[in-house]
């Protein structure tokens, strides 16, 4: 039985409740989150690479931007308990870039600028359950929101959507990533509240 | 440049902040170790409370089985009303390990749970909460100096790395707030700063007369001022709003800083 807080009403009705996840709220600005320095790499510098048992697959920014492009509304759940609603992102499917390796990996592991790593259960990351975004409610994606391109695994906590990412590597395990080797859940799955280890 | 590989991020000669991060990035020995029980919602009391400023409130709890935590990390609060409606948020822990466990709260407009911490609970209240959480924004003392920059509020968990220090490291705190009325913390800063501790204030809105401190929002000069020498490896914590935040880490970058020993957490994200 849950302590009562004295005289707290709290706020209701902020969104629909199949849509806020247990312990979120809706906010409806784009708060920022990151461990370290916001970096800048140039364009002419960016490459996308997926390592895997193969020979490394790389595209140049030009070519990523060739590639099927996608649009997403989708609604977003950050650990520190905020949710947005409704974010439109435009980017590549991974089912669009996994169709260019030929693996049986099971899991990845996205490497960003920066240094920062998490990582995904492939059977989280496909069939339309993932994207490589560079485009934000109809802009370039800003730095600061991890431009020039970032993951999107919209149905997990939103530190899996690695800001500034430059590629993953395909493997047969899992491999904590940054976060998940700092206190944080392995999957990170909102709807079951998985937050921290343990949960 | 840097290249990856299994177990995270191989650094070349030239870098050699990289291979700090593997190592205090990857922390291997807390993943191995990881706990496999949940972290549990404590019941726990307001057993005192401390008007910091009139927007900032520290409160003192006893948090009934509190596993102690580490300077830097955080705590999550849920409340809950009379009809079981409950919310969370997360507040950085002021106090440092072993003193009582405290934590300070700034009143955010439209915020839901910090009006009811900052203005409506009072000593004897009850609510609960769950951690130590966070194994990042972590202060090791391990003898290198320490650089801290805050901005309001994001000078919290700064402090519980001040309130830990024991030995003879060197400790710099550049902390930005808008006037004099708005610096959390002031009199205990006053009181700590000496040999050991050195505090730089900046007010960005408005002064005092006759204040002698710095009169604007951070910029890569001020920091050249007040900052370590890069050379010297310091520990660097940020913590602030998303701009200042961007401002203190960008210009210690220009000043030579590796970016990988910055360490930052932007708060206003939890959305009050």
């Amino acid at each position: 039985m849950p302590v009562i807080s004295r005289g707290f009403r709290g706020r209701r009705g902020e969104g629909p409740s199949d849509r806020i996840p247990p312990g979120q709220h809706r906010v409806d600005d784009f708060p920022v989150l990151s461990a370290g320095p916001t970096p800048h790499t140039p364009l002419e510098q960016w490459t996308f690479t997926i390592e895997s048992g193969a020979e490394p697959v790389t595209w140049t920014w030009d070519e990523f931007r060739a590639l099927p492009r996608e649009e997403v509304t989708v609604d977003i759940h950050c650990v520190t308990k905020w949710s947005k609603l409704d974010t439109v992102w435009e980017g590549v499917s991974l089912d669009t870039l996994l169709g260019h390796v030929e693996h049986d990996a099971s899991y990845l592991v996205a490497f960003c600028d920066g240094g920062y790593t998490t990582n995904l259960p492939l059977e989280h990351v496909t069939d339309g359950k993932a994207w490589v975004a560079y485009g934000y409610d109809g802009e370039p994606l800003e730095p600061e929101h991890g431009g020039p391109a970032r993951l999107l695994v919209p149905h997990l906590y939103f530190w899996k959507s690695a800001k500034w990412i430059r590629g993953f590597r395909l493997q047969d395990e899992d491999e904590p990533g940054f976060w998940e080797s700092n206190g944080y859940h392995l999957l990170g799955d909102p709807w079951q509240e998985q937050r921290y280890w343990g949960d | 440049m840097p290249t990856w590989r299994r177990g995270g991020f191989a650094a070349t000669p030239s870098k050699p902040g990289l291979e700090e991060l593997t190592a205090a990035g990857n922390e291997p020995m807390h993943a191995a170790s990881a706990p496999l029980t949940r972290l549990l919602w404590l019941v726990t009391e307001v057993t005192g409370t401390v008007e910091e400023t009139p927007r900032v409130r520290t409160l003192l709890l006893d948090a009934h089985g509190w596993p102690g935590h580490r300077p830097g990390q955080h705590l999550d609060v849920r409340l809950t009303a009379e009809d079981g409606y409950q919310a969370e948020r997360s507040y950085s822990i002021a106090s440092a390990p072993g003193e009582q466990l405290a934590i300070t709260v700034e009143r955010l407009a439209n915020g839901e749970v910090s009006p009811y911490l900052v203005d409506e609970a009072r000593e004897g209240d009850g609510f609960e909460v769950r951690g130590p959480i966070g194994g990042y924004f972590v202060w090791e003392d391990d003898g290198r100096p320490l650089f801290l920059v805050g901005g309001g509020s994001g000078v919290v968990p700064l402090m519980a790395m001040i309130r830990s220090a024991s030995g003879p490291t060197p400790i710099r705190l550049l902390y930005s707030s808008r006037t004099r009325d708005d610096v959390i913390y002031r009199e205990e800063l006053d009181a700590r700063a000496g040999e050991g501790l050195k505090v730089f204030h900046t007010l960005t809105r408005a002064q005092p007369p006759g204040w002698t401190g710095y009169a604007r929002r951070i910029d890569a000069e001020l920091l050249r001022e007040v900052a370590f020498p890069a050379a010297e490896r310091p520990h660097v914590f940020v913590c602030g709003s998303t701009r200042f935040v961007d401002a203190a880490a960008d210009g210690l970058v220009t000043l030579g800083y590796e970016p990988e020993s910055i360490k930052t957490e932007r708060f206003g994200a939890t959305g009050g």
